[in-house]
């Protein structure tokens, strides 16, 4: 844009209002070539800058092989950064024609990205890893750009609700202490067994975050979600609560309708559960496992080697757009996400009042009516280098699948770390913030140093505190009550 | 004929039976049988309206549940307009983006040939650097010329889809069935060795044709880049669902047609000596229209039925994914905008089939009636 200063724009304008409307009138369906332009252009007088900062380098200009793209979503505001990156002109900057499709659910969005009509999509983490492993769809898709942190919650029906109060007292306040363990939920669960009646709960898809979430949150109590074997698919072998999948917006009616007793599922469905005051959420993902990843930007590695231009600068405004999300006032505020909570309203993107959806996104979470919380976090886009993509997030979801049997045989530690770096790609992350701190749109303290190795410190923010080390998988996977176990020599390998 | 014929003439064949009480009393004939007309025709139906509309806004302050209610008729209306205005602003912010950008190719061009004019007077690496720039720059100026509006579909874009849709799948139904149908109505042997597929296929559920009809296509445009075939796959998987049901009425009833044609007819055909096309298209063609158009009625009918059943399920543009959409969406306004729809759905299937009884009545010899 250096030369466009030196241009005459006052002098511009009218000429070229002219000449708008001498090619809309002309060639207002037919393409319009270079040659038109040129033609038009001629008539202006243009008065090249000279060519004043000639010492200094001159950036090379993205060359992008596909300027028209269609993304998919879900309704949900995690897709946020996607959205804002459109709404705010960040697409359009770098220049991309970007047109953002909502999907009827996950498996359809997959498919589409899969095969062409989607050039990308906000994806489950686990879709990238699930399609290029080979559960379910087998494709090799991939992410360089992680959407969010958190943002999940688990929902039970009020009788539920009721149930689990009777059974541990503390809950009976207007003010529960957090987080709640499914503890209180174990009897309730055992009485159903006993009648010989099914346990429902909802999650999103089987290789969800929400599913791995909601399992890891019952398997702490000691209830068990039920496994996955090469015959059964459904992942209910042993179940105490038969999970099944339902479409996110659908949740709180499927829940009012009593098939399910209660949910795991993104935003705003567990906020509009308590607006509606069909169920109560019992805890976010947060308190599960703080600051957990959840979506992903995923397109197929073929896109990606046609597209590398593209691919890059869809990223640029992705991270541009997490920045603009997580921006904070001095005081720590988060400035933008009424804004944001308005924009995702709309109709086209997640649709759901706007009262709905500003509860989570500007910071606080309503659990009951008496219980609204400060969760600053519970939507994290940016902060704590949320949308780098972590190699060690990747393990975690390979390991839980190991864990539920979703991988059908044990793996040795090299291939964990082997299948992370066929799926996460921080390098082309790394090009595009090289390129925006290059253009001063970023700085480099936005991002990890130069010498991050993709894998984050060793954690015991668990909900049940078992530690999180993502360079011994085998370790991790082994050291849960329920679930695989695998022999330890595997760690090794 | 004077202009009272032609008037009931025009009644009679565009299927509006309302209208000729109107007439008949401008022509000034017995006014109390008109009158007894009108009530019959217009004010009968008006106050049956009336009655729907009442009970319809008892329903809706009755029919609330804890996340839903039932939309008001006043609601519905609301959001209607809403809709419709959505539709204009987004118009007209298209056109002004559309206007921007192309005040931006030009400007982007005069930068390219800036950068251009800086080019030739560098050398080395700068110079590569500065000539691919320009090149970039051009090719951007030609997208920002050639820009096409990426907002998501309006309510009248839905329609729009939906309605190219179902024409599209009721030609290619038509242009399977019509010809297939008339071979089967001249042969009884033809007629055997299909009856077996019409039989089994003609029951079978609409929207379990989809997903075969999306492998078929899927396979038909594999290897091909979206964006570079005239049809959208998703497009086409509606089409073809669309006429994959709506073959079978006009098959069936034009193989029918063809068979009745009248045995007078075929004894004069013989003793012309007409040639077999004579016989055709003189005789048989003519002689089964109104059949066949009854048959084409019912397959457009069921077409739009079936294909706002498919756009919900496969999520293909249209009338069916918006409503699937709001469904999705669960904001304040949802149920009022679906109500709306389905009204807006089933005027517009009411339009599709006055416009094909106008076309049978057309072709109908004799004394046409309206259905």
């Amino acid at each position: 844009m250096q030369v466009l200063r030196h241009l005459p724009t006052s002098a511009l304008a009218p000429l070229t209002l002219l000449l708008v409307g001498a090619l809309q009138i002309g060639c207002s369906d037919s393409n319009i070539s270079l040659e038109d332009l040129e033609a038009a252009a001629a008539k202006l007088e243009t008065t090249a800058g000279e060519d004043a900062d000639a010492g200094a380098a001159v950036m090379e200009i993205l060359d992008v092989e596909k300027p028209n793209l269609k993304f998919g979503f879900i309704k949900l505001t995690d897709c946020a950064p996607l959205v804002i990156a459109k709404e705010k002109g960040y697409f359009e900057e770098e220049g991309l024609n970007v047109e953002i499709e909502a999907q009827s659910n996950w498996k359809v969005l997959l498919d589409r990205v899969i095969d062409g009509q989607l050039d990308g999509a906000h994806m489950l983490a686990g879709q990238p890893i699930g399609a290029t492993i080979g559960f379910g769809t087998q494709a090799h898709v991939i992410t360089a750009y992680s959407l969010d942190y958190n943002g999940n919650g688990i929902t039970v029906s009020n009788e539920i609700w009721e149930q689990m109060q009777e059974n541990d007292p503390a809950l009976k306040s207007d003010t529960p202490p957090h987080p709640i363990p499914a503890t209180s939920l174990k009897p309730i669960v055992d009485s159903y067994k006993q009648e010989g009646k099914d346990f429902n709960m909802g999650m999103v898809f089987p290789v969800s975050t929400h599913n791995y979430e909601i399992r890891y949150w019952l398997a702490a109590a000691g209830i068990h979600p039920g496994m996955y074997t090469e015959e059964n698919i459904q992942g209910t072998v042993d179940a105490d609560v038969l999970l099944s999948v339902t479409p996110p917006p659908q949740m709180p009616a499927t829940l009012e309708a009593g098939t399910i007793l209660g949910y795991c599922v993104g935003e705003p469905w567990n906020q509009q559960a308590v607006v509606k005051g069909i169920g109560v959420p019992v805890t976010t993902n947060y308190d599960i496992w703080k600051n957990n990843p959840e979506k992903v930007f995923g397109v197929t590695k073929e896109w990606d080697e046609k597209h590398p231009n593209t691919h890059l600068a869809v990223i640029k405004a992705l991270i541009r757009a997490g920045k603009w999300l997580d921006a904070t006032d001095e005081n720590g505020v988060l400035v933008n996400r009424q804004e944001a909570a308005k924009i995702l309203s709309g109709k086209d993107y997640v649709g759901a009042d706007e009262d709905v959806i500003d509860n989570s996104m500007t910071g606080t979470f309503v659990f009951q009516e008496t219980d609204v919380r400060p969760m600053p976090d519970f939507n994290v886009f940016f902060k704590y280098y949320a949308s780098y993509p972590h190699y060690s997030d990747c393990i975690w979801f390979l390991t839980q699948m190991r864990r539920w049997g979703q991988i059908t045989e044990g793996k040795p530690a090299s291939w964990y770390a082997e299948t992370a770096q066929e799926i996460y790609k921080p390098e082309i992350y790394r090009k595009a913030a090289a390129m925006l701190v290059a253009e001063g749109k970023a700085s480099a303290e936005d991002f990890p140093a130069e010498d991050y190795d993709g894998y984050r410190d060793v954690t015991t923010e668990f909900i049940d505190g078992t530690p999180y080390d993502a360079k011994d998988p085998v370790g991790y996977v082994n050291g849960f009550e329920i679930g695989n176990k695998d022999p330890e020599s595997l760690a090794k390998q | 004929m004077n202009w009272r014929g032609k008037a009931l003439k025009f009644c009679d064949v565009a299927g509006l039976p309302a209208l000729e009480p109107f007439v008949r009393l401008l022509a000034g004939e017995d006014v109390k049988e008109q009158l007894k007309g009108i009530a019959k025709f217009v004010v009968l139906p008006v106050a049956a309206v009336a009655v729907f509309l009442m009970l319809w806004s008892a329903a809706a302050r009755t029919v609330v549940t804890d996340s839903m209610r039932l939309p008001s008729p006043t609601d519905t209306w609301t959001a209607g307009k809403e809709l419709f205005a959505m539709h204009s602003a987004q118009r007209a912010e298209d056109l002004k983006v559309k206007q921007e950008k192309t005040l931006q190719a030009v400007q982007l061009l005069a930068q390219a040939n800036a950068v251009g004019k800086q080019a030739e007077s560098a050398t080395g690496e700068r110079k590569e650097t500065l000539l691919a720039n320009a090149l970039v720059l051009k090719k951007k100026a030609v997208q920002a010329a050639n820009y096409r509006p990426s907002s998501a579909p309006t309510f009248v874009d839905q329609i729009v889809t939906s309605l190219k849709t179902v024409f599209v799948g009721f030609a290619i139904a038509t242009l399977i069935a019509v010809p297939i149908g008339v071979l089967c109505g001249m042969s009884p042997w033809c007629n055997a060795a299909l009856t077996p597929f019409i039989q089994v296929f003609k029951p079978v559920s609409p929207l379990a044709w989809l997903p075969l009809a999306f492998l078929i296509i899927v396979w038909a445009y594999s290897g091909t880049k979206p964006g570079d075939n005239f049809f959208d796959k998703a497009f086409l998987i509606s089409a073809i669902t669309v006429s994959l049901c709506s073959l079978w009425p006009t098959l069936v009833n034009t193989t029918l047609g063809v068979a009745s044609v009248d045995k007078d007819y075929m004894n004069v055909a013989r003793v012309l000596k007409l040639s077999w096309s004579q016989q055709l298209f003189k005789i048989i063609l003519p002689a089964s229209l109104p059949l066949m158009f009854a048959g084409l009625r019912i397959s457009l009918g069921v077409g739009w039925m079936v294909l706002i059943a498919a756009d919900m399920l496969a999520q293909n543009p249209g009338l069916g994914k918006f409503v699937w959409d709001e469904f999705q969406n669960g904001s304040s306004q949802t149920y009022a905008r679906i109500a709306f729809s389905v009204i807006i759905i089933g005027v517009i299937g009411l339009v599709l089939d006055r416009i094909m009884i106008f076309m049978r009545n057309l072709v109908s010899f004799g004394d046409p009636q309206a259905a």
